[in-house]
């Protein structure tokens, strides 16, 4: 199985973790209407690399940000998430 | 083209059978079209067939990176149904599975459509409630649905585990008897030997690598072998739609994602019909070779590597062994992936973009194989008459910033969580 390399717990098996979003698409809280809507709905979805948010949901619990290509599934880096980075 | 016909094989038993032509022909491209279809997938090659047939628009090429049959016509499960609880999708679903019923003789190819039933069992009050709501939803829409008690189900499937032990208890199940299942490469292979023979060019091994812009028209495309010009360009991409609409500036609504599935070896009749689940993602029925074909959910998290990973296959395996404890004595023969495109209120987009002359046929997310002919038919009427079909209008690409979503499932903006 592949491995994540959580920033807390070391590398731990795929299976812990869970995608949520692209780092893109979190709304401000007062983002205007056209921002929001991007931010919801429109996404590159590249054939190539990309910053995701994930979650060490069934091992430490903690938020991290993935840059990651999604066609050979080779991580770049992985980086702690805090309150302090989300909005 | 020849019409394939029990006479024509009677005939060529006495040549030798030497009377076999290619399906269709392999042309270059030439240099304008008045339509070009990107994507030789069974949805590309469905509007370019009614294109062609109903709206006499021929000057038409399917622009095909691969081979036709290679991607997710010929990778899905084949489950073919209209079951649906919003109007706009059973509406949708129901025009199309009304095309499956004539598609064979309308195409003179066997699309061995099999209408051997499509069961939803339900395992918990919970589970039959929304049942007999669909149920009621599909009826006021004049659709087959009927509701099954426990012994009623045991009748059709008595391969599912109905011990009070069971992992997941059979209460009931909801049943539509039209729906079934259909021969996937058949269907991409009528569609195209179809279009062939009306004179549209079918030119495979040929990648769209950009989109060719006046002002914000699409004009044309540029492609591995050349530049291709185009009165309309219509993307019919699936997995790729968000890779393709990113060539004209475009973010979709959509994330591609893995869907995997997988067979058996082949034993004799065992299910009857397609079964499926209202609380699991899990889906079996039998092809007609014998092998159990079966399927789980998507891996949950954006790829286009076309291979899945093997935690989400043992989760489907589970479920199904669950399901029907026999199936553990099997071999499993195969398993594949294609890349889905999913959408994020689960509904497909079909219509036009932003872009002029640049239409959309998307978002097909693990579904829409059932949905080849209906959607070729009413996205083929969309681009002759140059304004989205009334069938297709709930699923214009605005219709997530004007807050009118289809959502299905009721689960909001994630793909991931569908
Ligand atoms: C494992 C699996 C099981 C499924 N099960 C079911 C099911 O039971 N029932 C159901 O209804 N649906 C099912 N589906 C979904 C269904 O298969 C798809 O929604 C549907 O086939 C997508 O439309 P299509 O046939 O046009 O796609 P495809 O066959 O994928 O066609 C798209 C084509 O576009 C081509 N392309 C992409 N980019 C370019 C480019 N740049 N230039 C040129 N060509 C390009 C690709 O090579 C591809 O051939 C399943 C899918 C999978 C993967």
């Amino acid at each position: 199985m592949k491995l994540i390399p959580c920033p807390h717990c070391g590398n731990r098996a795929q299976a812990e973790f869970v995608y949520e979003r692209t780092a893109d698409s979190v709304v401000p809280l007062d983002a205007e209407p056209d921002a929001a809507v991007a931010a919801l709905f429109a996404r590159a979805n590249p054939r190539g690399v990309e910053e995701e948010i994930w979650r060490h949901t069934y091992g430490c619990g903690s938020w991290m940000l993935i840059r990651r290509d999604r066609v050979s599934h080779a991580i770049e880096w992985v980086k702690p998430l805090g309150p302090e980075a989300l909005p | 083209m020849s019409k394939y016909s029990a006479l024509s094989l009677l005939r060529g038993a006495f040549n030798g059978q030497s009377h076999w032509q290619p399906a269709w022909r392999d042309p270059e491209p030439k240099t304008s079209y008045d339509v070009v279809i990107i994507g030789g997938g069974g949805h590309g090659l469905a509007t370019a067939y009614y294109l062609a047939k109903v709206h006499g628009i021929t000057n038409v090429a399917v622009i095909e990176k691969g081979y036709i049959g290679g991607g997710n016509v010929g990778r899905n499960t084949t489950i073919v149904r209209s079951n649906y609880r919003l109007e706009p999708l059973s509406r949708f679903y129901e025009f199309s599975l009304k095309l499956w019923e004539g598609l064979s003789d309308d195409l003179n190819y066997n699309v061995m459509f099999s209408p051997r039933g499509a069961l939803t069992l339900g395992h918990s009050d919970a589970d039959m409630i929304q049942l007999a709501q669909k149920g009621d939803a599909m009826a006021v829409q004049g659709i087959d649905a009927e509701l099954l008690t426990r012994d009623q189900v045991m009748k059709i499937e008595p391969c599912l585990d109905f011990s009070r032990q069971a992992r997941f208890p059979i209460e009931g199940a909801m049943i539509q008897w039209r729906g079934g299942t259909a021969r996937h490469d058949a269907v991409a292979w009528g569609f195209a030997r179809g279009a062939d023979s009306y004179g549209v060019d079918i030119i495979q091994k040929c990648e769209v690598t950009g989109m060719v812009m006046g002002g914000n028209r699409v004009v044309g495309v540029e492609t591995s072998r050349g530049r291709i010009n185009a009165g309309t360009v219509a993307i019919c991409a699936a997995g790729h739609s968000g890779h393709v609409a990113a060539m004209a500036g475009l973010k979709l609504p959509v994330e591609s994602q893995t869907l995997q599935a997988m067979v058996t070896e082949g034993v004799k009749p065992m299910v009857q019909t397609v079964v499926m689940t209202q609380s699991l993602h899990c889906y079996i029925s039998q092809s007609d070779k014998g092998g159990i074909v079966f399927g789980g959910d998507p891996d949950n998290w954006p790829s286009y590597a076309q291979r899945g990973q093997p935690v989400t296959m043992e989760l489907a395996v589970q479920q199904g062994l669950a399901l029907i404890p026999a199936l553990s004595r099997l071999r499993m023969l195969r398993c594949w992936a294609g890349v889905t495109d999913m959408s994020f209120d689960g509904s497909p987009i079909i219509g036009t973009t932003p872009r002029d002359g640049l239409w959309i046929n998307g978002g097909w997310c693990y579904g829409g194989f059932k949905a080849t002919p209906g959607s070729g038919y009413l996205f083929a009427h969309s681009l002759a008459h140059q304004r989205p079909h009334a069938i297709v209008e709930p699923f214009s690409l605005d219709r997530f910033e004007r807050g009118s979503p289809v959502d299905e499932n009721g689960t909001g903006p994630f793909p991931n969580h569908r």
